[in-house]
């Protein structure tokens, strides 16, 4: 009898909050819904770009471009590439998820305002900032957009001689007893666990021995004293997955809410396939300074070497102390595709209470393009 | 369950000999034949009988007229194993016995695991090799059978070890030449032979060479051809890791190597040390001073 009470009492409930949510819907849903407008009137520089965020948010393209001061700089087009990308890139599928607005210099009749815009993409959230300049025409305040423009690299051929490995394996109506193709022999070079207030990290470092590509990947498992596992963790996207001969990748494994006093032992299980690779695209890391704390950071540029346009670069550091101990291993997913022989900047953070022990650093960039393998 | 079958025939049928009383009926069963041979079953008694011959890969059935012999052509019964010969009339067993199918004659093939694939140069017992021997039937063969293992490979004289199988398995390991090629690995018994190629690949790098020249506004830094202590050019598409230290800053570039040799241009700031490495091994520094 009670239960029957309470079900009716939540179906009630939701009949009436059901209701209530159509007839007086909030002005973020009815915005998401299509409905009314989430816009203020741009009384204020602050007004002005919270509705430029909200109309990006929202992907109303046409009427963010033609809410700015400068729109006839440049077309709606060549605004939306700014914003998504002009070539295929994490831009292409991340969507605006939100944006923080503060005010720098306000005059009366043109206003500064930075403009952080955090995106969420299918590989994490990764955040931009654009220094905005407004004017006001009467009592509204428009902004002038920042066009930022992706270099376009000349109209040419550029030969590309590098080496490509394929692999023929065996037939699956082959006998057993057929000769295969060996998987390539790898090795953990370096490896250490660390303890941290999120959990335990295992760095370490792997090296393909072998003189063709390989495919990697590292498993750990922690053991406690008493031999049962206590968690087994893959290295994820955080190591170089293709390896080409005699090249080395960090990897970097995480066990949140592990403490190291538990474990015992930790088991490494590298593994790694035969793989058919291209020894393009090279790319050459320029400019690597460390910066240290406070807010410590790697920062440099990516500059392709090859003619390929790379949608997708994830960059890798590895942090030693003098001693060329692993201190730390980072990266950054490059949001833009990277054009040949066109520098792009990154940034990779160090954990402040790390940042003090490093050294020295190296850094690798794994690609992937729309045609690669 | 395909497998399954013959057995539990043979059971069901094993279950049913206490009840032979029906008639008379008695098999002449040899105690082992040579698979795939022809061979005969002599009977006696009088009627019609059934006989099957149940084994671990095979089942018969024949219609028997009691008193006469049973022929098998050749290739009827080729699979090795034990097996149980049963005579059936009115659905009572008459007799029953057992014989064994050998392995017949000389090997006919081989099944040759040759591993690694692909392994470095002078390496001592780095190739493996594990030979089957089978017959024409691919019964393997247990008997004791001679087995040659050759490697013959890009340099020196081939390497030839005879062993003798146990229970139809050879197996030997042998050493990696110091001249980088394709190995031929051969296995043969008698006149049955199967071969695999290895492919011998060079080692590290020996010694990592780098020089500098000026070019434009960067510096083009270039490696000597590389070679394994041995000799052997390292594989293009080899990785060398190019790090250029100039007043707190670095600039890296992974690059393989083309026709033995790695270059790359980096910007080029008087007194920046540059280096190179190519997995654990580590090259030569440069201080670059605006010259060669």
């Amino acid at each position: 009898m009670k239960g029957a009470l309470l079900a009716l009492f939540i179906a009630a409930a939701t009949v009436a909050l059901i209701v209530d949510g159509t007839l007086r819907p909030i002005p973020s849903a009815l915005a998401y819904a299509g409905g009314e407008t989430l816009l203020r009137t741009p009384s204020t520089p602050e007004a002005a770009v919270e509705n430029l965020g909200d109309q990006i948010r929202l992907q109303q393209w046409q009427k963010a471009w033609s809410s700015l001061a400068n729109k006839a700089q440049f077309t709606e087009p060549e605004f939306v590439h700014d914003l998504t990308g002009y070539f295929l890139s994490l831009r292409t599928y991340a969507m605006l998820d939100n944006f923080e607005v503060f005010p720098l210099h306000e005059s009366a009749d043109g206003a500064d305002v930075l403009m952080k815009l955090y995106w969420a993409s299918v590989v994490g959230p990764f955040e931009e900032s654009r220094q905005l300049h407004l004017v006001r025409q009467g009592d509204r305040w428009l902004v002038e957009w920042p066009l930022v423009k992706e270099r376009h690299v000349p109209p040419q051929v550029i030969p590309v001689d590098y080496m490509r490995w394929d692999v023929i394996n065996r037939g699956p109506g082959d006998d057993w007893g057929a000769q295969n193709v060996a998987a390539p022999h790898v090795r953990i070079v370096d490896m250490r666990p660390i303890n941290r207030a999120e959990g335990v990290f295992v760095l370490g470092e792997l090296l393909n021995d072998d003189v063709v590509p390989a495919w990697v990947s590292v498993r750990a498992t922690l053991v406690a004293k008493n031999g049962a596992a206590i968690a087994s963790e893959g290295s994820f996207d955080m190591i170089l997955h293709r390896l080409l001969p005699k090249q080395v990748t960090p990897f970097l494994i995480r066990f949140p809410n592990v403490d190291l006093s538990q474990v015992d032992k930790i088991r490494m299980d590298p593994s790694a396939e035969l793989v058919s690779a291209s020894a393009d695209p090279v790319i050459e890391i320029q400019n690597q300074k460390y910066n240290p704390a406070p807010d410590a950071s790697l920062t440099g540029q990516l500059s392709s070497q090859s003619g390929e346009v790379i949608g997708f670069a994830h960059v890798l550091s590895t942090f030693y102390d003098r001693n060329g101990q692993l201190v730390w291993i980072a990266g950054q997913y490059m949001s833009r595709a990277l054009l040949p022989q066109t520098p792009m900047d990154f940034r990779i953070s160090v954990p402040q209470d790390l940042a003090g022990q490093v050294s020295s650093e190296r850094t690798e960039v794994a690609t992937f393009s729309e045609d690669s393998e | 369950m395909k497998s399954a079958l013959p057995l539990l025939l043979a059971a069901f049928l094993m279950t049913a000999a206490p009840a032979l009383t029906a008639q008379s009926g008695s098999l002449g069963l040899p105690q082992s034949i040579a698979a795939g041979s022809a061979f005969s079953i002599p009977t006696a008694g009088s009627g019609q009988a059934v006989l099957y011959i149940v084994g671990p890969a095979q089942a018969l059935r024949r219609d028997v007229q009691l008193g006469e012999p049973v022929s098998f052509p050749a290739g009827v019964l080729f699979n090795a194993g034990h097996y149980l010969a049963i005579l059936v009339a009115q659905g009572s067993s008459l007799d029953a016995g057992q014989f064994d199918v050998v392995p017949a004659g000389p090997p006919a093939s081989l099944s040759f695991l040759a591993e690694p694939s692909r392994l470095p140069v002078e390496l001592q017992g780095g190739v493996s090799g594990t030979a089957y021997v089978f017959d024409a039937w691919r019964n393997l063969i247990v008997a004791p059978l001679p087995v040659t293992f050759q490697l013959e490979q890009a340099s020196g004289s081939p390497q030839t070890q005879t062993v003798t199988t146990r229970n139809g398995v050879a197996w030997t390991r042998m050493n990696s030449a110091s001249k980088e090629g394709a190995a031929t690995f051969v296995a043969r018994a008698d006149s049955a032979a199967a071969t695999r190629v290895i492919q011998e690949v060079p080692g590290d790098p020996c010694n990592l060479t780098i020089t500098a020249q000026p070019d434009g506004q960067q510096v083009r830094i270039e490696t000597a051809p590389l070679r394994d202590c041995s000799g052997n050019p390292i594989p293009d598409g080899t990785i060398v890791t190019f790090t250029e230290n100039y007043n707190g800053m670095q600039s890296t570039v992974d690059v393989p190597l083309r026709h033995d040799v790695a270059r790359v241009d980096m910007p080029a700031f008087i007194g920046a040390t540059i280096s190179a490495a190519s997995g654990v091994v580590a090259g030569n520094q440069i201080r670059w001073g605006g010259s060669r």
